[in-house]
């Protein structure tokens, strides 16, 4: 209990951090076309997308009308619940991986430098401080230098690192490091993929690849595959889930840099229209910057002023 | 997800008949659409906002043309809209008449800028015998990214051996390396850093006061969203930016970033990155960059119309 209230607290003082106290956008008494333009420009400002702005204001508004809401305070903690409900309706949000398989296999996905790797290293921490026996695989075995990077994680969280040349086959890696990590009875084997565009093919293929050797050897149930997004981008996110969960069937989203001014919005859409869970938040570049994914705290992030409209 | 901005005017425009000049009412309708087409772009609001409206003033009496539809018509001036604000000249990359050309590569975290400073100084090293420097000290294995891809690519490199986290003394050993070494253009490859991290943001002002660059690039990744301009303002207040790599474009992100950074900054978008391979940079090309922001393949034909 203690340690997650004071995970609560680290996202609260990240976010302060940049907001400098929390102002509220809605200080008028009325609802009128000003509120409703301001609800709309914080929306989209966050990343949320026009479509989803304008479904949820509508529905918002007819909310007004059958409620009979009357000032912006009661509107906006309305809106805070409608928008959480949804998130929470999705089945996995903000849930945590259950190391309940002997090994669980985790795969980290994602386009190019969204924080796979530093994710890797941040999940393996937890699960080292649970007492938990870490192997990390070293399937990013294309970007210049991604083996001494995981490997340097590995040191620094004490989980023994996976590894072989740069160039050779990925999939042969992956499946490496699952022998290795049940041969010592390792509790989880976290893999690490290569940076691609979601839009590339033959990456992608590369990468069902590495997903299918792991499954046809421990089944889909042992295994969450994970998409790292860097919360800082925009409608491309969207794309980048939907073509990453049509390749691999995601078990869920890692929102990365959340410490950044973004408001991550487009995880809205994922959730909505995808049913993807978001599981985890990074706040940081080292390995204690984990958290769960916690659905009221980020709505209300989300509704914050923190400059961006000043 | 995005239909091309043409098709969904041409809907638009589909009930208007006859000719005659475009209604006040027609051009809102069709504007509506241009809004969503620029937000789905993940052009920032504002710069929508007052796109948006000189556009309108453009579109509203405008004389329907025999030759094209009006969808197209309007499609037209949306686009030379974009162009003009993104500025149509290519900036070229600084290159001192005294040399050494000094360069710094900045910005968030993952977006490019080790790959980049090594994509440039390729691009630059028949005419030119480059060094890049690693500035990088905070990322695990950052200096032997550099490292590794400059020895790809047969570029010069300077790294610090031991395990300094003085950034600023690294640059003064590469100084004077690239004095002994005859290094004509010196690149600095720096740390990810989030644009409201002040101790990060201060360390890079040090260490563009000891450098005194030519130029400072900032890169951005192409899929970034609306806080885009947040990012670029932010790092262009602190370091006074002379341009920015647009990374990532290989991608299918429509890039209404580079629009809004250009507006808000009119910092000059350099170049665009094009792949993870070295060779992988272009010239940054606006009229090319509307084309895409729009999400259509044949307009610059129609514009000439207009
Ligand atoms: N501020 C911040 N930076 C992060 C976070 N997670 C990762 N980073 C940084 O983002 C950059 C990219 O992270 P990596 O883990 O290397 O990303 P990646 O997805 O493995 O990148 P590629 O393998 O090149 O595709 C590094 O500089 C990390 O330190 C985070 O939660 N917050
Ligand atoms: N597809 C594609 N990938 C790119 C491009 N530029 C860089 N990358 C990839 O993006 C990832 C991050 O690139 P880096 O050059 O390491 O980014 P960085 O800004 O130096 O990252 P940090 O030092 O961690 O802040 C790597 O996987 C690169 O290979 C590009 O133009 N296209
Ligand atoms: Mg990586
Ligand atoms: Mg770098």
């Amino acid at each position: 209990m203690f340690l997650w209230s004071k995970l609560k607290d680290s996202l609260k003082e990240v976010k302060n951090r940049w907001s400098g106290g929390l102002v509220s956008l809605f200080s008028g008494s009325t609802i009128d076309e000003e509120f409703w333009d301001s609800l709309e420009e914080i929306l989209i400002s966050g990343d949320v997308g026009i479509d989803l702005t304008e479904e949820l204001i509508e529905e918002l508004q007819k909310t007004v009308k059958r409620e009979g809401l009357k000032t912006p305070d009661q509107l906006i903690a309305y809106f805070i619940d409608l928008v959480t409900e949804r998130l929470v309706a999705v089945d996995g949000m903000g849930k945590e991986i259950v190391l309940d398989k002997s090994p669980k296999v985790i795969v980290l996905v994602g386009v190019n430098g969204s924080g796979k790797t530093t994710t890797a290293a941040k999940l393996a921490e937890q699960f080292h401080r649970q007492g938990k026996k870490v192997i990390l695989g070293a399937a990013d075995t294309f970007r210049a230098a991604a083996i001494d990077q995981l490997k340097i994680w590995g040191e620094r969280t004490g989980s023994r690192v996976i590894a072989q040349q740069q160039g050779s086959d990925s999939a042969a890696v992956a499946y490496d490091a699952l022998q290795a990590a049940r041969a010592s009875g390792a509790d989880v084997l976290i893999i690490d993929t290569a940076g691609r565009l979601h839009s590339k093919h033959n990456l992608m293929e590369e990468l069902t690849k590495i997903v299918r050797v792991i499954e046809r050897e421990v089944g889909r149930d042992s295994m969450e595959n994970l998409l790292v997004l860097d919360a800082v981008m925009g409608q491309n996110g969207f794309a980048q889930a939907e073509s990453f969960h049509k390749a691999l069937s995601l078990n869920g989203v890692i929102l990365s840099k959340y410490d950044n001014t973004a408001k991550g919005g487009v995880i809205l859409a994922i959730a909505h229209r995808l049913a993807l869970p978001i599981r985890y938040i990074g706040l940081g570049e080292s390995v204690d910057d984990l958290r769960l994914f916690e659905p009221q705290e980020f709505v209300r992030a989300l509704l914050e002023n923190n400059g961006n409209n000043v | 997800m995005f239909e091309a901005l043409k098709e969904r005017l041409e809907s638009v425009f589909n009930t208007l008949k006859g000719k005659g000049k475009l209604s006040e009412e027609d051009v809102n309708a069709a504007l509506r659409e241009v809004r969503r087409a620029l937000l789905e772009a993940d052009v920032d609001y504002k710069v929508v906002k007052s796109l948006v409206d000189s556009i309108r003033g453009r579109c509203i009496g405008q004389e329907v043309l025999d030759s094209i539809t009006p969808g197209q018509q309007v499609v037209a001036i949306v686009y030379e809209e974009l162009v003009s604000l993104m500025g149509e000249d290519v900036v070229p990359f600084i290159i001192s008449s005294k040399p050494p050309t000094l360069c710094m590569m900045v910005g968030l975290q993952g977006s490019g800028k080790t790959t980049s400073a090594v994509k440039i100084a390729k691009r630059i090293q028949n005419a030119h015998n480059p060094l890049v420097v690693a500035c990088d000290l905070r990322r695990p294995a950052a200096i032997e990214q550099l490292k590794v891809l400059a020895q790809q690519s047969k570029v010069a490199f300077y790294g610090p051996s031991g395990g300094t986290q003085d950034v600023i003394k690294v640059a003064k050993e590469a100084l004077a390396y690239a004095e002994d070494h005859l290094n004509d253009v010196i690149i600095f490859d720096t740390a990810g850093r989030l644009h409201v991290d002040e101790d990060l943001m201060e360390e890079l002002s040090r260490l563009k006061d000891l450098v005194n660059p030519h130029e400072i690039l900032l890169v951005v990744d192409a899929m970034t969203g609306q806080e885009a301009v947040k990012v670029a303002t932010s790092f262009h207040e602190k370091l006074s930016l002379t341009g920015v790599v647009l990374s990532k474009l290989d991608g299918d992100a429509r890039g209404g970033a580079a629009l809004a950074i250009r507006a808000t900054t009119q910092v000059p978008i350099k170049f665009a990155g094009v792949g993870e391979g070295i060779d992988a940079i272009e010239l940054f090309d606006a009229k090319r960059m509307a084309q895409r922001i729009i999400g259509m393949g044949d307009v610059m034909g129609l514009a000439e119309k207009v």
